[in-house]
């Protein structure tokens, strides 16, 4: 008896250990026919809503995929799957779950999680490995200057989301009668990796063409008001005024703009779509900017889906309760469609050779042309400004894609 | 002779045997070892001085940072290294230069955070019981609001800890190691302490501190240098923490205040608050059905932390060991008058 | 941060905006701040789940507007069903740690804040919701200062909510036993008093009176499942500062701080607006035990 329970601690220590070493790893990186890909992904935490938008991207993408003949890789079709963990959306667990997907799960082939935060913890460690990692949700501009060589991304970068609007601004300064260089801009970004690096390239932007800066306020995590920020704004009375926040950015920015009559003539956010803030705040969103990856109405065309608005069709057909197609979805299934080209390409499953095939990748595909840069960044798509006019999103530039002209000034409601 | 001496030798042995037996659970149990430091550490001021913080994840994070700026700026200058504009400063030190890095890290985060122990005692000391809480709560919130907004340290965007010059094999198990050493000095270091004058001085101080002070126990001394002894190892912890994960930003990795910031109490209650091995034993129990169940609960994992919790509170306040110790007293070394009713707590000399 | 001063030196018609945004927003801090003080005067449970309560509150405006029905009418459903809600809380945790140390209530209360945090945000998802009013918007001196309705509307309301309350702690009976339990509760069990129901009834009327500021709040600001904290930590900021069973106090306090945090988001920028709220905590245990050791050594 004494001795029994003396032991207690080692006993639940040998438990622990026996309990760890039956949960052997279950999957290699290509068996019979199926090559298993691996993404750790938010399904819980503040970036569900749209990491399982982008689960359901990849999964659409691989049903595509196998249901068209799958992969073929010497004579031979390969069949994909991807094997999914939840993130919580905290970096540090993304970083826990990479070294189990690659470590015990013998994963050579990953797919990127939601979020630039997330996908900034995963670089450093599928660096670490050499194994290449397609990534479709990690914007940050920063990703892409550390070096990384396996690291590629689908999606264009975060400091062109907002600079465009600089040079609408500009444009309707001109027309007007003014020079660009008298624009003052008023703006408000949350701290995190993404927004700031919205932020940068804002100013670098401003900077270029001499605009004055007159608010430069950053948004906490937890945002619920930014009453303050907004009567700053109505003192100095700004020509443009650009907020970034993820979702909950968008959604205070639109309800306060709205109720403190914020009447600055050009106003631009990110995440209006996932916010939602059309159907929560009707017309007083009108003529809000927004930029966004990508848009059913554009006339980007591909190999697996055909075109853009197949894409939307096929999607919404497939998934019950999208009313809009979010791009975080479409991007997600243009990163897999990238991994099927590369191997194809490479006629291999060696990671070195998948990764200097994917490096090589030039196609072009619902989602846009896609061609990555030596930094890994993909250099042949544009982002897309998008007005919200009578509660439907109208793409009114680069004028190449534009749909409608922008309205200016904006009428507050 | 020493039942205990077996047990320690045993788990030693676990720990060097480990990492051969299941290379690929490194990680896992490297994380264990700092479970382990969490909730023991906890306890030195929870469970033996009676001051029950909400808010000991302050000093991880903090040493983390100091770390991090110790082993940064030893190269660069750290403003320029984590603003967008110094992206082209590569984190690909020389080992010699690593490796000097990281010791002067290390020891700068645990001697840093000795000096913010004594400062944050003049102040968090004066407030009692559920103020305590509160207070430290206030800390480790705030303290990771704060580094947000230092744009120094990179702000809320976080900053890249130089990469490790070999190969990521030898890398975790050079960090494997140290997390070990880590946690076993915490333990040996603790337990040499609680057995001190210094131990039953903040027993004293848990259990009446008016009469501790009364008696001529120096109450304001001793519990700072109880906190002081907390955040020197969680600096340490931090320091290890933050250059396993390579990448590090305030909200998430170095003040998790409800994720690691409320395991260290959970695994410390339940294990049993108070004694020397209940966090080693809770830590483990946690760490380990954490590790297996967590990604498989989709979401209900956090409600069943809440509810354990909850429970642990509610129902089992005396933990595993406390539990253990009175279902059998003799085994701890507890003589029980069986012609006695009160159940006078001696604690043997295990 | 001095061009910020410079700005309302200048044009001192803002600082009437801030000021106003403050005292609206404050009302609402109030009312969970005044449940709180009722909590912890009565059973002396520190409820740390103080702002949980509030922002499940929030989700009935929030549901109400799914439905199409004006969110102003789920004040009668979040009143009442948190009531339950609170009494059902009370009889399976607060009634076993109430004998306890504080630090059990105060850590068991947390563990029920995650319980309701993730519990919301499995239901309805993390992302930041509100609740439209559909109300006016009143201009002042030349639209420089603005008032939405919704705003003057809950000021009458908590305004309202409180008096109703003050007057059932006076006249009726289960108020009077109310303040009888909180002066004595031996005594008061001496007289015949059922304090456990009285205990019950107490957290109730808390989780109700949360649950309505919930609504208020997410007709004005937004609601996310997480974003409980800074209520609580607001809610014991001001009843840190203005003490127990003194609820002019807790309106003066509630409402300075809803004037403080506007005031830092213009003056210190929006990343320190809730840094604020924590840093006042701090400075104001500093300040009651700065108070208590005075009175300590008088005592001596």
């Amino acid at each position: 008896m004494t001795r029994n329970v003396k032991k207690i601690p080692f006993a639940v220590l040998s438990l622990s250990a026996l309990a760890l070493a039956l949960a052997a790893p279950a999957n290699a990186k290509v068996e019979g026919d199926t090559i298993t890909l691996g993404s750790a992904i938010s399904f819980t935490g503040k970036y569900s809503t749209n990491g399982i938008h982008a689960k359901n991207g990849y999964d659409l993408a691989v049903k595509q995929i196998n249901a068209a003949g799958g992969v073929k890789v010497g004579g031979k079709s390969y069949k994909i799957k991807v094997v999914y963990y939840d993130d919580e959306s905290t970096p540090a667990r993304t970083g826990q779950l990479l070294e189990r997907l690659i470590n015990q799960d013998g994963i050579k082939y990953i797919l990127g999680p939601y979020s630039s935060a997330t996908t900034k913890a995963a670089a450093p460690i599928i660096e670490k490995y050499k194994i290449p990692m397609v990534e479709a949700e990690g914007a940050s501009r920063s990703l892409f200057t550390k070096g990384y060589k396996y690291l590629f991304a689908v999606l264009s970068t975060s400091e062109q989301y907002l600079a465009s609007t600089l040079e609408l601004a500009g444009e309707i300064a001109v027309k007007n009668g003014k020079k660009a260089s008298d624009v003052k801009i008023a703006m408000a970004f949350e701290g995190d990796p993404f927004s700031q690096d919205v932020r940068a390239g804002v100013v670098e932007d401003a900077k270029k063409r001499g605009m004055k800066i007159v608010i430069d306020d950053k948004l906490p995590r937890d945002l619920n008001d930014m009453a303050a920020t907004l009567t700053k704004t109505k003192a100095l009375r700004p020509d443009l005024l650009l907020v970034s926040g993820h979702s909950k950015g968008a959604v205070t920015a639109a309800r306060q703009i709205a109720e403190m009559k914020i009447n600055v003539p050009m106003i631009a956010m990110t995440h209006c779509e996932s916010g939602k803030i059309v159907t929560k705040f009707g017309a007083s969103a009108d003529d809000i900017l927004c930029p966004t990856q990508w848009a059913e109405t554009l006339s980007y065309k591909g190999d697996t889906f055909g075109t853009a608005a197949d894409f939307d069709k096929l999607f919404k057909a497939t998934y019950e309760g999208y009313k809009n197609v979010p791009y975080q979805s479409a991007q997600a299934a243009a990163a897999v469609i990238v991994w099927k080209t590369a191997f194809e390409k490479a006629q291999s499953f060696d990671t070195e050779k998948v990764r200097d095939a994917i490096s090589a990748v030039e196609i072009s595909t619902f989602y846009g042309n896609i061609k990555f840069s030596e930094a890994g960044n993909n250099i042949a798509k544009p982002m897309v400004l998008r007005q919200i006019q009578k509660g439907k999103y109208n793409v009114v530039a680069p004028a190449k894609w534009a749909s409608s002209s922008v309205n200016w000034p904006r009428t507050a409601k | 002779m020493n039942k205990e001496n077996y047990v320690i030798a045993a788990v030693v042995i676990f720990g060097v045997a480990a990492p051969f037996l299941f290379p690929n659970y490194m990680v896992q149990i490297s994380l264990l070892w700092i479970m382990i430091l969490f909730a023991l550490t906890w306890d030195t001021l929870g469970g033996q001085m009676g001051y029950n913080s909400l808010g000991n994840i302050t000093f991880f994070g903090v040493g983390m940072y100091i770390s991090a700026i110790v082993q940064v700026g030893m190269v660069y200058d750290v403003a320029l290294y984590a603003s967008p504009d110094g992206a082209a400063l590569t984190g690909n030190f020389a080992p010699t230069q690593y490796f000097t890095g990281l010791g002067l890290g290390i020891l700068a985060a645990a001697v840093g955070n000795v000096i913010l122990a004594i400062l944050l005692s003049q102040i968090f000391f004066g407030l009692r019981g559920p103020y305590f809480a509160i207070g430290t709560l206030g800390l480790a919130l705030a303290a990771g609001e704060l580094l947000g907004a230092w744009d120094y340290v990179g702000g809320s965007g976080g900053i890249a800890l130089p990469v490790f010059p070999f190969d990521p094999t030898t890398q975790k198990f050079f960090f494997y190691f140290l997390c070990l050493a880590a946690a076993f000095l915490t333990f040996a270091f603790l337990r040499w302490l609680y057995k001190t004058r210094f131990g039953l001085a903040i027993n004293a101080i848990r259990d009446d501190e008016e009469k501790a002070d009364a008696m001529g126990i120096h109450t304001k001394r001793h519990k700072t240098v109880a906190w002081c002894t907390s955040a020197f190892f969680l600096g340490i912890s931090g320091a290890l923490f933050g250059n396993m994960t390579g990448f590090i930003e305030p909200l998430e990795v170095a003040f998790p205040t409800v994720t690691f910031g409320i395991f260290m109490v959970a695994m410390a209650l339940l294990g049993g608050k108070g004694t020397l091995w209940g966090p080693v034993l809770g830590a483990f129990v946690f760490h380990t059905v954490k590790e297996l169940t967590w990604t498989y609960l989709l979401g209900w994992q956090w409600i069943a932390l809440g509810a354990l919790i909850i429970l642990n509170t509610v129902y089992f306040q005396q933990g595993i060991l406390g539990w253990a110790r009175e279902k059998w007293p003799e085994t701890f070394g507890i003589t029980v008058d069986k012609d006695m009713s009160s159940g006078s707590e001696e604690r043997g000399t295990s | 941060m001095w061009d910020n001063i410079m700005v309302l030196v200048a044009a001192p018609v803002f600082n009437i905006q801030l000021l106003l945004d403050g005292i609206f927003i404050g009302a609402i801090f109030a009312l969970a701040a005044y449940g709180l003080a009722l909590v912890w005067g009565v059973m002396n449970v520190k409820n740390l789940a103080q702002g949980e309560l509030v922002i499940m509150g929030g989700y009935f405006a929030y549901v109400a507007t799914l439905y199409g029905i004006h969110p102003l009418w789920a004040l009668i459903p979040a009143f009442f069903i948190m009531f339950g809600f609170g009494w059902v809380v009370y009889k399976l945790i607060i009634s076993k740690v109430i004998e306890r140390d504080l630090f059990t209530s105060l850590l068991a209360t947390f563990g029920l804040a995650l319980v309701i945090q993730q519990g919301l945000n499995l239901a309805f998802g993390p992302e930041v919701q509100t609740a439209n009013s559909g109300m006016a918007i009143r201009s002042i001196f030349d639209g420089l200062v603005t008032v939405a309705d919704i705003r003057i509307l809950s000021l009458i309301i908590c305004a309202i909510l409180a008096g109703a309350v003050v007057l059932f702690m006076k006249k009726s009976r289960m108020g009077q036993a109310i303040r009888a339990t909180s002066q004595d509760a031996r005594a008061a069990r001496v007289m015949g008093i059922n304090t456990e129901r009285v205990y019950a009834f107490t957290f109730a009327l808390n989780a109700a009176i949360c649950g309505a500021a919930g609504v208020l709040i997410s007709m004005i600001w937004v609601i996310q499942p997480f974003y409980g904290v800074p209520h609580s930590i607001r809610a014991f900021v001001v009843v840190t500062a203005a003490g127990l069973g003194n609820l002019p106090g807790v309106i003066i306090a509630a409402l300075g701080l809803g004037v403080a945090e506007q005031y830092s988001g213009f003056i210190l920028g929006a990343e320190f607006q809730q840094a604020t709220v924590v840093i006042l905590l701090i400075l104001v245990l500093m300040w009651r035990q700065f108070q208590m050791s005075k009175t300590r050594q008088v005592v001596q």
